[in-house]
């Protein structure tokens, strides 16, 4: 189990539940522990599904394949289950909670993480929350304001990572987090994500985007190329570049 | 694979007030109601023969009155009322210190925190046990400055000038059936004098305990709070639960006086086999402040709509609400301003959440009368739907009856979203504590002004409530 991947995904189909098309097919993928792995490919190829799968979202079922991580299966595993175990989706468009502060729903997510009858050291929490909120250039007072509502979508996103800073996943699946950021927000956004990623060298993150802009910043081990619900090529951070200049056409065809 | 250990076994017995004492009282009346028994009423209580007449009186009134079909489903409860007794008397007297209360009852009280929470920073407590206050104590501190909280027998017997001068002015025996009832029946119930200028700086606080099976309890209340004066009042009230019905029905009176500032909070947590139909009134007078605070978690179906009269130039009302209605509950709640003088404002906030087949229904009234003029109310009633099952009404009355007045509504019906309740699992939430978490963030900006020990209580119901919730 030790040499596990980190992630490993075998023949993965999956569709909407209700709905008859796949949207995943037959897809597979392998990611190394500490890896940072970028999926690209053109909209409706299937990588926002990709991973919401991964997440087990309930609107979405899979049909056949498997997905290991760290050499166990978790598609018996409920969303929460999975993020106790260490995975953690931030999302394309993260929900408003309201009436919630940040601070106070971090704090239960970090609750649930201990076991029972055991209490999170409430300065201990908050040390990690504001160097996390440094790191996301956020004023101390973001901590304070309810989960996303009224957020900018920078804001929401700068969230994401924040969470991700204080949650200490082991497998970050980042689905276009790059979307709607202006330049200066992704610049701080990729800084947070490569200081985490130092920190934690063994933290594994699955990049997903649908532009090479990101992946000036935060570096890939490996590009895949994602084109109508499977990879269809995996190369070196080059292959961004080459996708940049050339767009998808060539590729929707070819499949 | 660290599986999740997260979804602890919690107590699944949510209403942890629902157990039951043995029966004792020094006395009580036949099942059902009479002129003989609102006699006997009033004989046990030694009353001045004003007060019988005010009560026969009332008797009439409530039995000329028809059932009510407008709000929530009372069917029943004529045939419920026939069965339960109209008073229950638990001991002889109100005793001024805690060790003189009789040890059943004590017992009662202690299991629910009761002498616990005088520790704390109260100014006073009272706590009535089926039909008589059993216990009503006031600090030193405060009751050398002239401020009065006695039962209100006590109130009648040792302040008649000015109990007299109040009680029954403000809601009036005929202002509903249920009142009229209240008037014909009350007993025990809190009598409060807050003299000009004293600011209570800690509330007082008054416990309601139904223990008797087919009990009904009939509390009056009524509150003076002098020009100047500032105070805060605090009810709590639980049940047994039983498989038959029993009845509640308060009435509370309430003088703020010019200048004076009075807040009233009730955490009504009665069982689910209790019928819950209160009067609340405030006559707000210039430049005074009136704050309601409501919060209906329990019952089978409580009737209740604090209101305001704003009778003074500059007067404030403001009447916050939660309702919480769980299954076989229905929660018809919701507030009533009258803007009468120049210049008045008021606020109504309320919050409700139903859960699989429970309802609640805000029903409010604004009503600004002519010359009124520069008046300003806002209503603002927001519904959260736990299940498919559960419903939601809304009925807002708005009479303005003047031009230069500004009233706002506004009204929100939202269900928990599966996209919130994904995004929290994600961070490791389960669905209880998911759906908790966003009941929370719905109550909160109500919740934050709940005191603390109440906040605490809310939020511990809500986690208790929504175990089990879910698909």
């Amino acid at each position: 189990m030790s040499n596990a991947p980190a992630l490993e995904i075998q023949g993965l189909s999956a569709k909407v539940a209700n709905e008859d098309t796949s949207i995943l097919k037959d897809l597979d993928l392998v990611v190394e522990p500490g890896q940072i792995h970028a999926i690209m490919g053109p909209n409706g190829s299937g990588k926002s599904t990709l991973a919401k799968v991964l997440s087990g979202h309930p609107s979405y079922q899979v049909t056949s394949g498997e997905v290991l991580y760290l050499g166990q299966s978790i598609l018996d595993l409920e969303p929460d289950e999975r993020a106790l175990a260490g995975i953690f989706m931030a999302f394309q468009y993260p929900v408003e909670i309201p009436g919630v502060s940040i601070a106070n729903f971090l704090r239960t997510a970090l609750q649930a993480r201990l076991g029972h009858g055991e209490e999170l050291d409430l300065f201990d929490f908050q040390d990690q929350l504001l160097e996390a909120m440094e790191l996301l250039e956020v004023e101390p007072s973001f901590a304070e304001r309810p989960v996303n509502d009224g957020f900018s979508g920078g804001e929401k996103k700068r969230n994401e990572i924040l969470q991700m800073a204080v949650l200490r996943p082991s497998l970050a699946i980042m689905d276009e987090t790059d979307s709607g950021l202006d330049i200066d927000a992704l610049q701080v956004v990729s800084k947070g994500v490569n200081s985490l990623h130092k920190q934690n060298p063994e933290m594994t993150i699955l990049l997903i985007t649908h532009y090479q802009r990101i992946l000036d910043y935060i570096k890939p081990d490996l590009v895949h190329v994602m084109v109508d619900g499977k990879i269809v090529r995996t190369g070196g951070p080059e292959l961004a570049l080459e996708l940049e200049k050339q767009g998808y056409a060539d590729w929707k065809i070819s499949s | 694979m660290p599986k999740s250990e997260l979804v602890e076994n919690l107590d699944l017995d949510n209403y942890k007030y629902g157990f039951v004492d043995p029966e004792s009282h020094v006395y009580r009346t036949k099942p059902g109601l009479d002129e003989s028994i609102v006699r006997e009423i009033s004989r046990q209580k030694e009353e001045p023969d004003w007060m019988l007449k005010f009560r026969l009186k009332a008797l009439r009134v409530y039995e000329s009155k028809p059932m009510p079909t407008w709000g929530g489903d009372l069917s029943d409860l004529e045939a419920t009322l026939k069965e339960i007794y109209f008073y229950v008397k638990p001991q002889e007297q109100t005793e001024r210190s805690w060790e003189d209360v009789p040890d059943n009852i004590k017992n009662t009280f202690e299991k629910l925190g009761i002498p616990e929470a005088e520790q704390k920073a109260l100014a006073g407590v009272g706590a009535q046990y089926e039909s008589e206050m059993v216990y009503h104590s006031l600090k030193e501190e405060w009751s050398s400055k002239g401020v009065i909280f006695d039962s209100i027998e006590d109130g009648l017997k040792n302040h008649p000038e000015i109990f007299k001068e109040h009680f029954g002015t403000i809601i009036p025996i005929a202002d509903n059936k249920f009142s009229a009832l209240n008037a014909a029946v009350w007993s025990g119930g809190s009598f409060v004098y807050v003299p000009k200028g004293v600011h209570l700086e800690t509330p007082l606080q008054a416990y309601f305990r139904v223990n008797q099976e087919r009990m009904g309890q009939f509390e009056r209340t009524l509150i003076i709070v002098d020009e100047g004066a500032r105070a805060h009042y605090i009810e709590g009230c639980t049940a047994p639960v039983y498989s038959t019905d029993s009845f509640h029905s308060g009435v509370i009176e309430i003088v703020v006086k010019k200048n004076a500032r009075f807040r009233y909070t009730t955490i009504q947590n009665w069982s689910n086999n209790m019928y819950n139909l209160v009067t609340q009134r405030a006559v707000v007078q210039e430049n005074a402040t009136m704050e309601w605070l409501d919060g209906n978690l329990g019952s089978k179906l409580t009737m209740k709509y604090p209101s305001c009269y704003l009778m003074g130039r500059g007067a404030h009302g403001s009447i916050m609400s939660i309702a919480y209605a769980g299954s076989g509950q229905h929660q018809d709640t919701g507030g009533k301003v009258v803007h009468a003088a120049e210049n008045t404002t008021s606020s109504i906030i309320s919050k409700s959440i139903s859960k699989e087949d429970g309802r609640s229904s805000y029903r409010g009234l604004c009503k600004v009368l002519e010359g009124a003029t520069g008046s300003r109310s806002n209503v603002e009633c927001d519904a959260l739907l736990i299940n498919e099952t559960s419903r939601t009404d809304t009925y807002p009355y708005i009479e303005v009856d003047e031009k230069c007045a500004t009233v706002g509504h506004e009204a929100t019906v939202s269900k928990v979203g599966d996209e919130q309740l994904f995004y929290l699992k994600n961070r490791g939430l389960s669905e209880e504590e998911a759906m908790a978490l966003v009941v929370r963030g719905f109550l909160e900006p109500i919740a934050k002004e709940l005191p603390l020990e109440y906040a605490v209580e809310l939020n511990r119901l809500i986690e208790l409530e929504m175990e089990g919730s879910v698909g």
